[in-house]
């Protein structure tokens, strides 16, 4: 064991934490490559596995490639009421994808997830960063034409 | 009790992008008011006074966390904002976020100057991305009218941090984890927070919705808060209705209403069947308890309120519920890492028609072990809606056993 301090932990007093790198890192890459994982780690030095470790932890971190635009279906039970199933088979049918896919020309990928925090527009989802309520399969069908 | 407007008083009124509506509403003057009367000891004090309990779930004294915090050792302490609010059917903190966050600014750093803190985090939940140039700017225009420098020996610095996706960095000590850059798992406890929390650093960490509270308990007192509520839950609770309402949204209610009020006479809900409160990790209310009172005394959690009508079928509802514990649960301990998925078998099997014949006397004993044995909140939770609807709607299991 050598006595410095380990990256993680110096980390904080400058450019940010190991998370935030893996998140620049999916921003400029599209998601988590492994040389990237690797290439961290050595410049941080800690092992891999813990950076792994963290870029497998976080359902918004990815060691897959993903498409240009990720659209999250909320699974949780308020959008259940709500009938997300309809959403997520319109959104399949329209993509010619399930969840944990990305289609071929690499235009979009869709993934389900928990509780988005919108529970009161029911059904929801987000696409990247922005969030679409009060979603109807025609809704989406026109949201996914704009994309 | 009547519908009262304390941590929602802003929402609404002022516009969140123009400090000089917040300050036109009083804004910075409880701020002003600790500084200039006050010392922190005088804050705590009456921060205590006023019963506050944090508002996340677990109820803790806002004032006592506070009170460990400042008296802990050391020059470097933390207070931290949980903006992670990820329990299934919450959003009053993204509701109060979205329309006042400069109140939330004025109560950290309220609370920095009463543990001696000269460092604040927001960890805001990756999912509320499209909050954080609102909250940015927040932040720059309370920085700008100097609400935040140097005065004694009070200075105040706010930074956002983001999460990625995970409903465990909910939990204290896994979001001090999650913010240090790690794997958002809970830490073994003691150590607690105001002794050891971020970095090592006394830390206090307390939900959106309880800072919320600090400005005006600051400005008109405990004895004014501590005389709205009932006994043991002082002021009023913030909750997030969805599900089978014809008026979903946030409320905000005098602690002590009752469930009924809630959802029929506010958020309109008709033919209820059950009620689960407090989210994923909640109890599940039959309707013939729907006159529970809204409290620490009764069922309170973080205020999401999930409504079920009479079509719904209540093992497809568990299911779900233990399909999202079996996906967040961070893996750390093995009661509620194996618990979970086991529990998500079992409730399966039921859903098809197959449950077995010792089925459930295995949830009920595995339930006890994830409920004693489980390291953190989420494994220790995670089988309420189980436990609640073995002993409300026990047959509609035993229906579905095979021979």
């Amino acid at each position: 064991m050598n006595d410095a301090p380990r990256g993680i932990e110096v980390m904080h007093k400058g450019e940010g934490s190991l998370l935030t790198l893996l998140k620049e890192a999916q921003r400029r890459h599209g998601y988590l490559p492994e040389e990237v994982v690797s290439e961290l780690a050595e410049s941080l030095d800690i092992p891999v596995g813990e950076v792994y470790g963290v870029a497998s932890f976080y359902s918004l971190l990815s060691t897959k490639p993903l498409g240009k635009n990720v659209i999250r279906i909320c699974k949780c039970v308020p959008c259940y009421l709500k009938n997300s199933q309809a959403i997520l088979e319109t959104v399949e049918g329209e993509l010619g994808i399930k969840p944990g896919e990305t289609t071929k020309d690499g235009k979009c990928s869709l993934q389900l997830t928990n509780c988005i925090g919108a529970c009161d527009r029911a059904p929801a989802m987000t696409i990247n960063h922005k969030l679409y309520v009060d979603l109807t399969p025609r809704k989406v069908i026109k949201i996914l034409k704009r994309l | 009790m009547p519908e009262q407007r304390i941590v929602l008083r802003n929402c609404g009124v002022i516009d969140p992008k123009d400090i000089s509506t917040y300050l036109s509403q009083g804004g910075f003057k409880a701020l002003e008011k600790a500084l200039g009367e006050l010392a922190p000891e005088q804050v705590i004090e009456e921060i205590k006074k006023s019963g506050l309990l944090g508002r996340g779930g677990a109820g803790f004294p806002t004032g006592l966390k506070w009170q460990f915090a400042s008296e802990a050792s050391g020059e470097e302490k933390y207070v931290i904002c949980n903006a992670d609010e990820g329990e299934v059917g919450t959003f009053k903190d993204r509701y109060i976020l979205e329309r006042d966050p400069f109140s939330l600014i004025e109560a950290m750093a309220i609370a920095g100057y009463a543990i001696g803190a000269n460092k604040g985090y927001i960890y805001l939940r990756a999912e509320y991305h499209h909050l954080l140039g609102l909250l940015e700017g927040a932040i720059v225009q309370c920085e700008g009218k100097g609400f935040l420098a140097k005065q004694g020996n009070f200075k105040f610095d706010i930074e956002i941090r983001e999460g990625a996706g995970a409903y465990v960095c909910g939990e204290e000590t896994a979001l001090m984890d999650s913010i240090e850059g790690k794997r958002g798992e809970a830490r073994y406890k003691p150590p607690f927070p105001p002794s050891q929390g971020l970095w090592q650093k006394p830390t206090i960490i307390n939900n959106v919705e309880t800072l919320m509270n600090i400005p005006p308990i600051i400005l008109k007192g405990s004895d004014w808060f501590n005389r709205i509520g009932t006994e043991r839950s002082k002021g009023t609770k913030v909750f997030s209705v969805s599900g089978d309402v014809r008026a979903p949204g946030t409320y905000e209610l005098v602690m002590g209403s009752s469930l009924k009020e809630l959802v029929e006479d506010l958020a309109l809900a008709e033919k209820v069947k059950m009620v689960q409160v407090g989210g994923a990790s909640g109890r599940v209310i039959p309707y013939h308890l729907i006159d529970t009172p809204l409290a620490f005394e009764g069922v309170l959690g973080a205020g999401a309120i999930i409504v079920f009508n009479e079509s719904r079928d209540v093992i497809d509802i568990v299911r779900r519920t233990m399909e999202f514990f079996a996906e967040e649960s961070c893996g750390k301990c093995t009661p509620c890492r194996e618990g979970t998925q086991v529990m998500l078998e079992i409730l399966t099997r039921f859903c098809h028609g197959q449950g077995l014949k010792q089925d459930i006397e295995n949830l009920e004993s595995l339930a006890n072990v994830m409920m004693l044995t489980s390291l953190c909140g989420l494994g220790q939770a995670a089988p309420n809606s189980v436990v609640d609807t073995l002993a409300h709607y026990r047959s509609a299991y035993e229906s579905r056993v095979q021979g």
